[in-house]
Parts: structure tokens; sequence; C-alpha cells
């Protein structure tokens, strides 16, 4: 909460410079760059700043100049000759002193752009002594996986598109693909990383804040890239490991008639072709799994609130809401629908 | 041969009387383009077909800026249903491929193969029949790309086509082979401009034209010539490879890591061609600005050697920063610091090349704000920016924020557009009454130009918030929740008033074509020699070669200013002159008109076209092109007398002299 | 008069005859290749598959009492569409038809990529194959895949023995090679075996 206010009143600072930093003023939300939530992200935040005022700095000095440059007041004599093919030694010695001096600025600061720059990258990616807690991300056109590896096998589970962490625990995050490259991008909580086929990356942060953030896919994986994203709820120790006992037991067992009839109607029909649900035959990889279902925020990898009436809509015809994803149309009847509804929301 | 004697300005300086009359009549003979259609399709001079070029370069600009429409319609608001993410992406694909490939380094290469000639003084390019077909060649990548993208065949995966997302796993079709092939066709023209640049900048500059007194333009081009030599060659193998995986019966494992290829590699060939690019774009820009500078000014350049190191060593740093692009990807960190200090460092030539331009403003007598120059310093403004923002995206740690993002999109319209565009449409104003004999309108050159600048800014400044707020670039929509719908309509709403502000042109220079003022030889009253011949100038380009006694020829002239005579004016014959101290060399004959490169871009076309649909185009076009480079060097015979008169009409010694006129 | 280049140099005044009807034959040429492009190109999300009912009337036998009820083929447009070609390649794995089929090699299954057909190689036999099951082994897909899908499988099983256009067939994919890209497959000729004809 320090950082946020501090940032807050630079964002005043800001507004008072320039009219055109207004844009500036109103950095807030899930997804900002510069609301950081990890220290990693902080830093990065930081530099960021140092870059933003810096760089101000300059563009105003070189305006300045230049607008100068344009419309200083010439005296007579420099208007006589009509081109000046042998200009006044002195004033281009002076000239040529300014424009050193200029030049020389400019590598300093660049000198110390770099020092500062290599500095936050060395501290962003630093790993300490602790045990980190260890997820494994795979990307999926076009959901995200997240695979949360116990020492007890049989206490690890997969999860999807919902990013659980516990506040100020250090994370590893070992990212890889199914198919294409994506890119996993929480910007409150660190820079992004490419998740590459054939190839392991790794991020590196300790949340330290709590809220729920939301990410992204950055790098374009085709149809449904724009709609990949995720969530990430950073939670109290407690609060987590009470989610973590509870994500690692099977789904629970359907409590009435209507629920056994929709859980009938998700393994005959072409669910069961992709979706896994812990504890019964469906147990395919190839889309989200739904064990949880019912505790997560979100469906449609973060695009819609996790509301029976969504989960109708997206059942029913996911292609109208996003275009080209994965999901087939189900041609369900209206009662078969709702057992299956009930059955889901039943998932907690 | 000649010798050391005659070098310009030292001795061998003899007055004589020239015939202009009968000169005249000669050159206008034997460079004569054939009339009619014909005649149109096997012209080898180098100003049609650089008018071509940047015609075509600014039509397919036109198509690229409709795309950007779409896109910014879409976009307006969260959750549109104008565009589906199939059209989406086809357009924004081709989008950036058109302007990258289509219109930026055509346009820029297309006013060094105009100017270059003009500007050193000679008569034609170096290898007339190579610069035709390397325009035949570009057009028929880019119809190439436009057919596909109107047959719902356009390319989808983005303007640097990431594998495997391109590979034949994931894009299925004939899409991603449309873009690779085009590549190809534009790849080839541009190697083809850049030797036609190189050679005739070397080579054929007017005698006394040292290295140290080239005009700055035809120096930006020369190194954005160098550039093209070795960045095209590594995304002509990336494409080629891309092609050969997806090709029928062919089908390599380049890029297939179960197989042993490697994903990555193809970011690092792509990016090894792709940054060096934005310079090939921006430096050509660099020495517009210079050029309208100067003149502007109307003063000497103020530290021409260090504007002529910047650009030197920008050439050189930018082929140091391709990893700056991939710092999102697991690559060690100690690499990734080397590529941020070689980014960082790209800003100082920069910078060198902004006070310099600021220096020569600043010394200058007083301005006229005319249109070109208005141009320029909308050019400055908006570089900084996009510079400054290009230092925030070398440093690795920033970069992993900000990469693929909203504020990349933002920077690099700022680098291209502020960087290339504005100064193209300084110089297309600056220049325009050197094609037309007309003058633009000025009342409608500041109206485009403001309405440029203030729709570009209000499109593009607001998407580094975007990106910041967490934006990712290549969205076909976005959730009402994000809250980006306010400034993406504000961009949307800067997109209408920059298309009026391109309006605006398109309105002026087709009426000033008729009714634009007449403009005379040299308007602005400008230093280099493309000024020194009338406006057009004709198809022989100078009367007499001009020599050079310094770097400001025209501003110089004297009426004893000698002229070269003994260029046989019967044949179309141009003077070769030494690379560093352009002291005259010797006689070089230019073909003529030939239809030879277009039956050669035909068979170039069948080539690249046909494989994109079976292997067996390979050897067709192989047996095809054999035919057409047959042809194209099939000797002229010259009859036996002719050739006798030739060496009898050569003056004894050297063959050439520096006359005075009189 | 000026002195100066003609840029664009007047063309002659009519175009003759033949080189209408040449413009003309190259527009209808044009099209047709559009026609083929659009048709290989697109990109169908919200689909009704091609003539779902029309494989309810096949036959299992041509053996019918009386003269024999002409045929009347199932086209199925999926066979010139890259995209449900490579959509049905997918699900060919994630469904795990390569579970017994392997990749068209046979192995629990019979090898799709030979000449041979047990139950008929007519995109209906194929689709009715995938939906009924057959006996020996051969899962029914009823209700399991949406129509579509089955024929996305189907074109794309067809496309295994080389029955579909290179042009639209998938190319090489990002896995071990076991066997040439389905767009460089051999056209075998099917023919009917192990069933009376």
């Amino acid at each position: 909460m320090k950082r946020h206010k501090e940032t807050q009143s630079r964002y005043r600072v800001t507004g008072c410079c320039c009219a055109a930093l207004m844009f500036f003023q109103d950095l807030s939300g899930a997804h900002s760059s510069v609301e950081p939530a990890t220290p990693q992200a902080g830093r990065i935040a930081n530099l960021w700043w140092v870059m933003f005022y810096v760089s101000v700095a300059v563009l105003a000095l070189v305006t300045a100049a230049l607008i100068y440059a344009v419309f200083r007041r010439r005296s007579a004599r420099e208007q006589t000759a009509p081109v000046d093919l042998s200009p006044n030694t002195n004033r281009e010695r002076k000239a040529t002193r300014a424009a050193a001096v200029a030049l020389a600025v400019t590598i300093a600061i660049l000198f110390v752009l770099l020092g500062l720059s290599f500095t936050t990258g060395r501290a962003v990616s630093f790993l300490s002594n602790e045990s980190p807690l260890e997820i494994k991300a795979v990307g999926h056109r076009w959901w995200w996986e997240f695979q949360y590896v116990d020492p007890v096998p049989s206490r690890g589970f997969i999860t999807a598109n919902e990013l659980r962490l516990p506040q100020g625990r250090q994370i590893v995050l070992t990212l890889t693909s199914n198919d294409v490259i994506h890119s996993f991008w929480a910007p409150n909580l660190m820079g992004k990383k490419d998740l590459i086929p054939g190839q392991e990356s790794r991020l590196i942060f300790r949340p330290e804040k709590q809220g729920v953030f939301r990410g992204q896919c950055a790098e374009f994986c085709g149809f449904q890239h724009a709609q990949m994203g995720f969530l990430v709820l950073v939670e109290s120790d407690g609060d987590f490991s009470d989610w973590y006992n509870h994500e690692s037991q099977q789904a629970v067992q359907p409590s009435n008639d209507s629920e056994k009839r929709g859980r009938q109607v998700f393994l005959s029909s072409t669910c069961v072709m992709c979706h896994t649900i812990g504890g019964t035959p469906a147990n395919s990889n190839i889309g989200p799994p739904l064990t949880h279902l019912a505790s997560r925020t979100s469906i449609a990898a973060a695009t819609l609130t996790n509301s029976r009436e969504n989960l109708a809509k997206w059942v029913t015809d996911s292609q109208k809401i996003k275009p080209g994803n994965r999901m087939p149309p189900n041609v369900l009847g209206p009662e078969n629908l709702d057992d299956l509804l009930n059955y889901l929301t039943s998932l907690k | 041969m000649i010798n050391e004697r005659s070098k310009p300005g030292k001795a061998h300086i003899e007055t004589a009387t020239l015939d202009v009359e009968r000169d005249r009549a000669e050159l206008e003979r034997s460079w004569e383009t054939r009339p009619g259609f014909i005649g149109w399709l096997t012209t080898t001079n180098h100003k049609s077909i650089a008018i071509r070029y940047i015609v075509t370069a600014f039509i397919f600009f036109l198509f690229g800026g409709i795309l950007a429409a779409l896109m910014r319609i879409q976009l307006a608001r969260p959750r549109s249903e104008f565009l589906g993410p199939d059209a989406y992406d086809q357009v924004f694909t081709v989008h950036g491929s058109t302007m990258m490939f289509l219109f930026a380094v055509p346009i820029m290469t297309a006013l060094g193969l105009y100017f270059v000639p003009l500007m050193v003084g000679t008569r034609n390019v170096a290898f007339p029949k190579l610069n035709a077909f390397g325009y035949y060649v570009y057009l028929t990548g880019g119809i190439l790309l436009y057919l596909g993208l109107l047959s719902n065949t356009g390319p989808d995966t983005g303007w640097f086509s990431y594998v495997p997302l391109s590979g034949p796993d994931f894009a299925p079709g004939k899409r991603v082979d449309i873009w690779a092939q085009m590549i190809t066709f534009t790849e080839i023209a541009a190697l083809v401009a850049a030797v036609e640049i190189i050679v005739t900048a070397f080579k054929m500059r007017a005698p006394g034209m040292s290295l140290n007194r080239i005009p700055l333009f035809v120096w930006a081009m020369v190194v954005t010539a160098f550039m093209i030599i070795f960045a095209m060659p590594a995304i002509m193998l990336a494409s080629s490879m891309l092609a050969t995986d997806r090709l029928t019966g062919v089908s390599t494992h380049f890029f297939n890591p179960a197989e042993g290829g490697d994903a990555l590699l193809w970011q690092h060939l792509f990016w090894f061609f792709g940054h060096p690019e934005v310079y090939i774009i921006f430096i050509p820009g660099t020495g517009i600005v210079s050029t309208l500078i100067v003149t502007f000014a109307r003063r000497i350049a103020f530290g021409y050697t260090a504007l002529v190191l910047s650009l030197i060593s920008t050439g050189f740093i930018g082929f140091g920063l391709w990893v700056h692009h991939m710092f999102a990807t697991p690559l060690p960190q100690l690499g990734q610091s080397f590529f941020t200090g070689a980014s960082i460092m790209i800003a100082i030539p920069s910078g060198v090349q902004i006070f310099c331009w600021i220096a020569t403003l600043w010394l200058g007598k007083r301005l006229e704000l005319k249109t070109p120059l208005l141009f320029v310093l909308g050019f400055v403004f908006t570089f900084v920016i996009g510079g400054l923002t290009g230092v925030m995206l070398g440093s690795a740690p920033l970069d992993l924020q900000v990469h693929d993002t909203f504020f990349v999109v933002a920077h690099l319209h700022y680098v291209l557009i502020g960087g290339a565009i504005f100064p193209l449409f300084g110089a297309l104003y600056y220049w325009f009454p050197k094609w037309t004999g007309r003058l633009m309108n000025e009342r409608l050159g500041k109206l485009n130009f403001w309405l440029m600048l203030i729709g570009f800014h209000l499109t593009f400044f607001p998407m580094h918030q975007l990106g910041i707020q967490g934006m990712p670039r290549r969205v076909y929509t976005y959730l009402p929740e994000t809250g980006w719908g306010a400034l993406n309509l504000l961009a949307s709403i800067g997109a209408a008033v920059l298309t009026a502000g391109v309006i605006a042109f398109l309105i002026n220079v087709f009426w000033s074509r008729r009714h634009g003022a007449p403009a005379g030889d040299n308007p602005w009253n400008s230093d280099t020699l493309e000024w020194a011949t009338s406006s057009p100038p004709p198809s022989y380009n100078f009367l007499y070669i001009p020599t050079v006694r310094n770097r400001y020829p025209v501003w110089t002239v004297e009426p004893d200013t000698p002229v070269v005579a003994g260029l046989r004016t019967d044949v179309r014959e141009a003077l070769v002159t030494h690379t560093i101290t352009a002291a005259p060399d010797h006689r070089y004959e230019l073909p003529n008109s030939s239809i030879w490169p277009l039956v050669l871009a035909a068979a170039t076309a069948v080539t690249f076209i046909g494989v994109i649909f079976t292997a067996w185009a390979i050897p067709i076009g192989a047996a095809l092109t054999f035919i057409a480079l047959v042809g194209w060097f099939w000797p002229n015979s010259e009859p036996a007398a002719l050739e006798a008169e030739r060496h009898r009409s050569l003056p004894t010694g050297d063959g050439l002299s520096l006359e005075q006129q009189t | 008069m000026r002195e100066g280049i003609l840029l664009f140099p007047r063309p002659a005044r009519r175009s003759p005859p033949a080189l209408r009807l040449r413009v003309v034959g190259m527009g209808a040429l044009a099209l047709l290749i559009f026609q083929a492009a659009c048709k290989r190109e697109e990109r169908g999300f919200r689909v009704q598959p091609p003539s779902a009912s029309a494989a309810e009337g096949s036959r299992m036998t041509d053996f019918q009492p009386g003269p024999r009820t002409p045929e009347s083929p199932v086209k199925n447009e999926y066979e010139d569409n890259a995209y449900a070609l490579s959509e049905g390649k997918r699900l060919f794995q994630e469904y795990n038809c390569s579970g017994c089929h392997f990749n068209g090699g046979g192995g629990i299954g019979p090898a799709l990529m030979d000449d041979e057909w047990l139950y008929g190689d007519k995109p209906e036999n194929i689709f009715e194959t995938i939906v009924e099951g057959r006996p020996n082994g051969m899962p029914s897909f009823r209700g399991k895949v949406p129509d579509y899908q089955v024929w996305q499988l189907v074109a794309y099983v067809r496309s295994l023995s080389g029955q579909v256009g290179s042009n639209a067939a998938p190319g090489r994919s990002d896995h071990m090679q076991t066997s040439s890209p389905e767009q460089s497959r051999p056209r075998e000729s099917p023919k009917l075996s192990g069933k009376p004809r």
C-alpha cells in the first residue's frame, strides 16, 4: 500500500508537468505494470519511472532547443547573403562545443540507464535460498494449464486459468508450451516470459500484496490470442493451504438426482472427450480440467465470470463468444442442459 | 584510361566550343524510350522505374492504411463484432507486411534510385536492366499478397510469422506460403536496388565529387544499401526455410524441435534482418532530413563528417541489437545484457545527428516554414519520443513488461511514422516540382501536415499507456472490464484525423499536378546536383556531366565551372570514376531498353509462385530463367563500321576532357 | 515544349479484340482460382456438418433385392478445406485414434494409409464407421463427437491414403516424423477387402 501511495503522489507531480502526461495519471487496475504486487515488478516499475522522467526531461530540452533554433531572431546581417558557405568560425566553434557537451551528457545519461538496467536485471532474476513453491504452467491454444507439483505425488493437482499463490512465498514458475509459442504475462507480478515448445523457461517472483490480478497471453498464438487470459489470486497462507488441500481432492459426488443425471449427461456426451473431472471416468487433458470448476471465479480463460448463465452460454455456443476456440457447440435438450449445469455448478 | 593529370581542379582543362544543339538532339535520340505500351514495358530509364516504384509503393501505403483503419474501427470499443479473429488476423498481418515490405523499404530505395544518379551527376543507374527487373519482381510480390488477401488467403500469423504458429502444423492452407514468397520477391527487389545504389554512388560520380563531397542523402542511401545487402539474405534464408518446411514433397524440419530443428532459430534469423530493417527504413529518412535542413537553413551542414560517421556507425551497430526482440525467450542473462548495451549505444549516433540538425537550423538563416520543413520539424519531435521509448525497450528488465504490448506498437509507429513517413512526406513535397515542374499547394500542405501530426499523436500516444496497463498487441478484441476502452476510442479518433491528413495529401497531389505554381528549375534554391538540370529532368539527366569542386555544387556554380565533354552521345554512354577521388576513369556503355527484365521477372514469378503448390516449379522455373538469361545476355550485334568509327572518334590519350563551355 | 521524359507513355487508343478476349479469359481463370482458394482457406467456426443426414442412408452392402438403386455419393466439402483437414488431424491425435491406428500405419486397428478398406472408402462409409463403430474393436463415437468433427476426421482419414488434394492436405507435423506428410502421400486406389462384394 505504501508503494501505491508513493506512485500516486508521483502521478500528481507528473500531471502538473505537461498536459500530455495526463495519460499516465490513471495507471491503475489489476493488470498494470506500474502497480507492482511483487518486489520484482516493483524494481521494474522503478526503472520505468526513472526512464520516464529522464525521457520527459530529454524531450523537453530537445524540443526547446529545436523551437529556439527555428524561431530565433536573426540579425539583419544574417539575412544578407542568399546562402551561407563560409560561416563565422567563432560561432561554429561555439556550436561544436555545445554539441560536444550535449553528446557527453547523452552518453552519461545512457550509461546511468545502462547501469540501472543491469542492476534491475540481476535483482529480478535473483533466486533466494528458501524453498520455493514450484508451479508448472503449460500453454494450450487457448487456455492455461497450471500444475501444482507436490512432493507427495498424490497431492499434486492440475488446474486451469486460475493461479492461486500464497502471499510472501517465493514462486518459481516453469513455463512450457503444448503447441505454439505463448507468453505468460501478469504485469503486476513480473514481466513476461515466453512458453516455447521444446524448451523450458522460468519466472521467479514473490507476491507480497494480496489481491486478484489479471494476466494474459502476450505472444500472438492464433484466433483466441486476444482472450487467452488468466487470473492470479494472491491469498494469505491459511487461505491458500485450505484451497490447496481442497484442490488435491477428487470432485464432489453429485448430491441429488438432477446432479446425477447431469453427470450422466457429461459422461455420455462430447464433454467427456476433452475434460477431466477427478474421480469420474472423464480424464482427458485436451481441455481445462473441471474437477473444481465451481471454485473458480471465471470461465473461458478469464473471459466470463463463472455464473450459471455464462456457463450455459458457453456450453451451448462457445463459438459465438470466442470464435475459433476448440470447444464445439453442444446441442442439448433443455432438461439435459439444466441437469448438466446443476452438476457443473456443484463441483466446488 | 585517364591518368593522374586529369584530376579535376588541377589541370587539363581545355576550352572548346560545344555544339550544344547537336549534342542535345543526339542525346534525345539515343536515350529516348520507345513510345507506346511496349516502350513502357521495356524502359530502363531509372527515373521512369523509380517513379513507378514510388507510385506503386504509395498505393500499397494506402492499402495498408485502409487495413489499419479497419483495425482501429474494430478496436474502437470493447467486444466489437466488426471483424472476427480470422479476418482481423489477416488484416493486421497484411497491414504490417505491406508497410514494411511493400511500402517503407521500396519507397525509400525508389527515392534513392531516382535521386542518386541525379545527385552524383550521371545519366542512369549502373545496371539499368537489373533495375527494371527489380521493379517487376517487387510488383509481383505485392500483387501476390493482395490477391491472397482478396481470396481469403491472406497471411494470418503476424508480420514476423513466428514458427511454429506459421509452420505446417499450425498454419494450414497456403496463407503463410504466400507471405513467405512475397518476402522472397520483395527482398530480391531490395537487393537489386541496393546493388544499383552502391555501384552508382561509388563508381559513377561526377568528376571531383570525392568521397568527402558526396551529398548526405547519397551517403544515407549508400549506408542503407549496405545494410540491405547484409540483412536481407537472413530473411530470404528464413523465409525459404519456412517455405521448404511447408512445401509439399519437401517438408524439411528446420523449425521442428522434435526432429532437431529449433523454433528460436526462426526468431534469430528473422530479427537479424528485422532490426536492421528498421534502420533500412529510417536512415534514408535521415538523409532526407539532412538535405531539407541544409536547403532551408541556407547554410552548409553543421558537422558533415559527424553526420556521415553516425550514419555508418548506425549501420554497424544496427546489426548488434536483434536479441532485444527476444528478451522474453529463455536466453542467458549475460547475453541479454550485451544486447541491452548495444541497444542503448545506438542512441548515441542518433543523438549526434539530432544535435547536428538542430545546430544547422540554429546557425542557419531565417527559416521559411514551408511544408517540407514542417514535416522535418515534426520528424525531430516525434522521432525523439520514439528513440527514448526505444531506450526503454532496449533495457532487458523493462522490456519484459512492455514487450509485445501496445507500448511496442506505439514505439514502432513513433519510430517508423516519425522517423520515415514524416521525412518521406517532406521529401514528396520537396521533390514534387522535380518530378512535375510544379510546386504543391502550400495551404493544403500545411493542413496536411497539421492533420497528420495531430492525428498521429492522438492515435499512438495513448497506446503507450495501454501497453503499460496490460494490453497485449495483436488482440482482435478486449473485454469491457479491462478499462482500455476510452484510450482505444481516442486512438481510433486519432486514426480518423490521420486519414484526413493523407486524403489532404492526395488532393494536393492531384490538384497540383495540373494547377500547381510552375516551379522553375530550382524552386528551393537547393545545393545538390539534381537541381542542376531541368524539372522534370530529360531522359539523359544532364546535357554535359557536371564537375564538382565542393560539397555544394549548385550554390557554387560559376560561369567557368567545367563540364565533361567527349562522352559519346550517339549511344548510351556514362562516365565511370574512381571510388575515392572521383577522377574520371573510363567510359561505359549502358544498355538500351530491353524486354528481358520483364521476361526474367515473369520466370522468377512462375518459380516462386509455383513453388507454393508444387516442387516441380523449381525445375520448370529454372528452365524458364535460363531462357530469359540467355536473352538478357545475348550480345548486341554492332556493325563493324560503327565499331571502327567509335575507335576513331576517341581523342588521343584518355578520350575524355573537362571543357569549359564557351 | 518542356524538356523531359514521358513517365507514362500513352498506350494505344484501343486494345485489339484478341487482347480483350485474353483479358476476359484471364478474368475467368482468376475467378476459378479465387473460388478454389476461398474454399481451401475458409475457417468455419460455427459450422453445420456438410451432409450429416446423407450418411444415414448409406448401405452396408451392395447386395440388394431387385435392381441396384443408384448411389448418390456424399460430397464431403471438408476435403477441399485445409483448416478442416488440419482440425481432423488434430482430433485424430487428441481423440486417440492414433492409439489403435497409430499415425495411419495401423497396429491394433487396421492401417489407414494403404489401399485396403474393410468397410468402404467413401466418406459416408467412414462416417458410419466412426459413428456406429465396427465389430472387432472399432468403438462407436455416437454422441461423443459432434458431427462436424466426424466429417473433419473423415476428410483427414481419407487424406492419409492420398485421397484428397495435396494443396489442402496437412503438411508435416511438429513431432517425430513417422511417415511422409499427408500432403505428399501417393494416391492409393482403394479396394474393398475382407468382405464379399
